[in-house]
């Protein structure tokens, strides 16, 4: 019995325990189908998903940065390339001891205190993550020296990279401007124009000048590779290769040649020349000096370059071509000329008498004339050829001042030329309306008197006149001034030539422009103004002297250079073309606190024509250790 | 004795269906650990030397006879008591973990011992109480049970001390523990379970967190698991190809021959490769059972039972884990992880289910 027991509680206990094995296999079987339905859908149904993740993972796309197209003078001389060099740089994330670090490398490799600056202030412009140049252009030496000690450095590696140079340096610096690290301000800028895209990898952008003008024509298409990566990032083979396509040669109309014997003019004298072919408003010679070393921002500017540049008196980073406004002085008499002509305000043989003052009617105030005493009976032509001051006053109070804006705005005159470089001023041509917006006042005819001379409110800069002086020498039909002259696809080689066409024709009466271009000649004759400037020359140039002032004169006090402190003196303009009959080139100078126009900037306007004209290559301007306040005053200038 | 007689009584106490399924498997892992370590010998020399311990020890305990077995509960199950103790005390920290021993000759981790002892334990336990079991020697089991657990989770490895609970309760559910008692743990756990979230460590959290969101820290706690499932679901139906898996040979898997070697089997074999893994372990996890079925006495019943359904969890967890449906606890991949110390353990299991399996005539009789 009790085996009997035994017996069915062991069966029960058997099948007990065999039902709970099976629970067990079905929970293990559904264990099983869990991990089967999770691979149908994660490598069946969600396969291409996951493809994509894992090629996101393994591949990277690798920027390859196109090389910036260069840029040459019309004669195929280059005025920007790049040069591939060494640099020496960190990443400051990677190191944990900045200081000392390079300290280190200051043992194996020239580090002067200008390049910490430099690297200091990269550092507060930059990611902490971006690599930043500590020092450029290493020496063979140097990378040898560093390569050999690499492995104490970690987070420090040298680099070859392309770098932009400007052999003409500073004497083009105005011209082509720079290029520079992008920042913020230009990424946002990029991203406007949907180009972040294509500067993946490029760190330097242009930022001034021809170099900013012409930025997408000289960046380039940046290049493509994707490469199948590590997870630390590291490449391991290249899977796909699209090249990069450089930057756009531009051939520009300057012709470098010309512009260094324009510099080398100027000697030691700040101000701005500019030559342009007047019969397609090609630029060339464009010259604001003093200029300055562009290599400097190329780098990145430290600190105490910056300074110096920024407080410098002599305002090396002004582009006076562009930006700079002086009054025009007596070189607007031409075009004074040809508004009273227009106007009939005046007939060329109308003659006033001159006793070398000039008063408004009901006014006992005197403007005089730069001559005492006054030039005697004056009529159009001699009023330029003398540059008698009496006869435009008058000119300019009969034509009043609405008539003068009206017809100089013509010429360009308070406008834009529209010049392929950014940051240009439009300088000043004033009128009643302009008056009453400005200063809420009335115009007055004593306003209208000095504005008849080149002086009160109005403003030029000197592009502004060098394309008035270029329209007049062209007799009236106007091109916009510009420096591109052609454009070599890097890719198919193809140059596109820029179009000339004129701009505007101003339907000159021929009697009228022949007759100021005839004044304008005699200026360069004896007897003129600027006899100095074609003294012995093969060709006739026709040229108008200026002067513009600085400091505000008395009435009855006389204007004495000696006595002046030199940044007080008078600015020297000096607008010419030649040759005359069929001018090939119109070249204006300011010479800033030059004196006398006929003086200093004929001269040099001379020497640039005689080059581009005859070929010839001036001698030496000044003896050394001689300052231009000492230079020698010619008697026969005056103005 | 001829050469065939030898090889006879040394096979005798093999069981030849599961040994195959085991082979099947030991081959993937050589042939996968080949491929996750790029293409180093060493490692799969190492897991070969690994295999062939890990096979004497089956060897030897498939020969021992059952109650030899079964006088090793108490002694395997004091020991591993005293050295988990002595773990808390002295052991050497690691990863922020207490679970090493330094003994003098070899650094151990005890926890380890204890997947062996605990159900050899339980089941030696229930053995001796068959006949007049009530619910009383249910609770002793289960304190049997929490002891160790308690003592590993504290180290804390929780992964370990959550697969152990489960051999444990595999016993404790072959040996009949009642539905209603399961019931009320059941709904105890639940209730316990924001306490127990307390208690936890905080990367634990971080994990089970990750679990439901692992793109939530892409770059930090959820990367193993977004690796994983990218390895996973890449492979494709067919696979990426031995030794072909980008995600594998471009390191981007983390702990690829251990933890994640399913992930680089999974890229590069596909879905075709897992279905062929899924049915070995069906296959071998089935001769578990079926050796349980026929397994003759109460304990080599239970402790089959626990062998081959603490297998079963074993492969699911870290087939779960990588696949991203499980949070990522440190569970090798049964028999195909590199690793000495899983691949001994899992052999001395399989060594005892070959006894309990050739042995149970000789007991009959």
């Amino acid at each position: 019995m009790k085996n009997r027991v035994e017996l069915k509680n062991h069966q029960r206990e058997i099948f007990n325990f065999r039902l709970r094995l099976f629970i067990g296999m079905g929970f293990t079987l559904l264990l099983l189908g869990i991990l089967l339905a999770r691979f149908v859908y994660l490598q069946a149904m969600r396969h291409d998903y996951y493809q994509t993740m894992a090629e996101r993972n393994r591949i990277s796309v690798m920027p390859i940065i196109p090389n910036r197209g260069l840029i040459l003078d019309r004669n195929g001389l280059v005025l920007a390339h790049n040069f591939s060099g060494y640099t020496l740089e960190i990443t400051p994330s990677k190191v944990s001891d900045l200081p000392t670090v390079i300290n280190e490398l200051a043992k194996l490799i020239d580090i002067q205190p200008r390049d910490r600056k430099r690297f200091k202030k990269l550092q507060t412009e930059s990611h902490n993550f971006e690599t930043l140049m500590i020092r450029s252009r290493l020496t063979d030496g140097e990378v040898a020296r560093f390569a050999a000690q690499q492995y104490r450095f970690p987070g420090v590696e040298i680099k070859a990279r392309l770098f932009r140079e400007y052999p003409y340096s500073d004497k083009t610096a105005h011209l082509l401007g720079y290029i520079g690290r992008i920042n913020q301000a230009d990424e946002d800028k990029l991203d406007d124009n949907d180009q972040l895209a294509n500067y993946r990898g490029t760190d330097y952008i242009g930022k001034t000048g021809l170099e900013q003008f012409y930025e997408t024509e000289l960046h380039g298409t940046t290049g493509i590779e994707q490469v199948e990566v590590d997870s630390a990032g590291r490449a391991v083979r290249v899977l796909s290769h699209t090249p990069p396509i450089s930057g756009n040669t531009l051939i520009l109309s300057i012709d470098a040649k010309l512009q260094d014997i324009a510099e080398q003019a100027f000697g030691d004298y700040r101000g701005a020349l500019v030559a342009i072919d007047p019969r397609n408003g090609e630029v060339l010679a464009f010259v604001s000096r003093p200029g300055y070393d562009p290599s400097l921002f190329v780098d990145g500017i430290d600190e105490e370059n910056w300074k110096a540049l920024n407080t410098s008196l002599d305002h090396p980073l002004n582009n006076r071509v562009l930006r700079g406004q002086y009054p025009s002085g007596s070189t607007i008499k031409p075009f004074m000329a040809l508004a009273g002509l227009f106007y009939h305000t005046r007939s060329p043989a109308q003659a006033i008498s001159d006793p070398g003052f000039y008063t408004l009617s009901g006014s006992s105030h005197q403007y005089r004339d730069w001559k005492k005493g006054g030039h005697g009976s004056v009529d159009m032509f001699k009023a330029i050829v003398v540059s008698c001051d009496t006869y435009f006053y008058g000119l300019a109070v009969d034509m009043g001042i609405d008539n003068i804006h009206n017809y100089l705005s013509r010429f360009g005159f308070g406008k834009k030329t529209g010049i392929d470089l950014e940051g240009e001023t439009s300088g000043l041509l004033p009128s009643q309306e302009w008056k009453m917006k400005r200063f809420k006042q009335k115009w007055y005819s004593g306003d209208t008197v000095s504005v008849g001379i080149g002086q009160g409110y109005s403003l030029v800069t000197p592009l502004q006149l060098a394309a008035a002086t270029a329209t007049l020498a062209n007799d009236g039909v106007g091109y916009k001034p510009h420096l591109l002259k052609e454009v070599k696809n890097s890719a198919t080689n193809q140059i596109s030539k820029l179009e000339n066409k004129p701009e505007f024709d101003l339907k000159l009466e021929p009697a009228s422009i022949d007759m100021v271009k005839r004044a304008m000649v005699a200026v360069t004759q004896p007897g003129g103004t600027a006899v100095a400037a074609s003294a012995g020359a093969p060709y006739s140039i026709g040229g108008k002297t200026g002067t513009a002032q600085v400091v505000g004169m008395k009435q009855g006090e006389k204007y004495d250079a000696s006595k002046l402190d030199e940044r007080h003196r008078d600015h020297a303009w000096f607008i010419s073309f030649a040759p005359a009959d069929k001018p090939k080139v119109a070249v204006v100078v300011l010479v800033e606190n030059g004196g006398h126009g006929g003086g200093v900037a004929a001269p040099i306007a001379r020497k640039v024509m005689d080059y581009y004209l005859l070929g010839k290559i001036p001698a030496p301007v000044l003896p050394k250790g001689i300052k231009p306040a000492d230079a020698p005053q010619l008697e026969a200038e005056h103005d | 004795m001829t050469r065939q007689q030898i090889w006879q009584k040394m096979t005798a106490h093999l069981d030849l269906p599961l040994l195959a399924g085991m082979a099947l498997l030991m081959v993937a892992s050589l042939l996968t650990l080949y491929s996750a370590s790029d293409h180093s010998f060493e490692r799969v020399m190492a897991q070969s030397a690994n295999i062939l311990v890990g096979l004497c020890c089956l060897w030897v305990v498939a020969n021992l006879p059952l109650h030899y077995l079964m006088r090793t509960a108490v002694p395997i199950y004091v020991l591993g008591i005293v050295l988990l103790i002595g773990v808390a005390l002295f052991g050497e920290i690691s990863h922020g973990a207490r679970r090493w021993l330094n003994i003098g000759v070899a650094t151990i981790q005890p926890s380890e011992l204890m997947k062996v002892g605990v159900p050899l334990m339980m089941a030696w336990y229930f053995e001796k109480y068959e006949t007049s079991l009530s619910l009383k020697n249910y609770v002793v089991a289960a304190l049997l049970l929490l002891l160790p657990v308690g003592l590993i989770a504290r180290q804390p490895d929780l992964g370990t001390a959550l697969l152990i609970s489960a051999s444990g309760f595999y016993v404790l559910f072959l040996a009949g523990l009642s539905w209603r008692v399961m019931g009320g743990l059941f709904v105890a756990a639940v209730a316990s379970a924001p306490l127990m979230w307390s208690m936890l460590h905080d990367y634990q959290r971080h994990r089970i967190e990750m679990l439901f969101d692992p793109t939530q820290d892409a770059l930090g706690k959820g990367y193993h698991t977004i690796q994983g499932m990218i390895a996973v679901g890449s492979g494709g139906i067919l696979g990426k190809g031995y030794l072909n898996g980008t995600q594998t040979h471009l390191d981007f898997l983390p702990e690829r021959t251990t933890d994640f070697i399913f992930a680089v089997y999974s890229e590069e074999f596909g879905l075709v490769g897992n279905l062929i893994l899924l049915a070995i372990y069906f296959f071998v996890i089935s001769r578990g059972f079926v050796i349980t079925a026929n397994a003759s006495t109460y304990f080599t019943r239970l402790m089959a039972g626990s062998i081959t359904l603490t297998f079963a969890t074993y492969a699911f967890v870290n087939m779960g884990m990588v696949s991203g449906i499980l949070p990522i606890v440190g569970v090798p991949l049964p028999l195909i992880s590199y690793g000495g110390t899983s691949m001994l353990t899992l052999l001395l299991g399989f060594g005892m289910l070959m006894s309990i399996q050739t042995h149970k005539k000789l007991v009959k009789s």
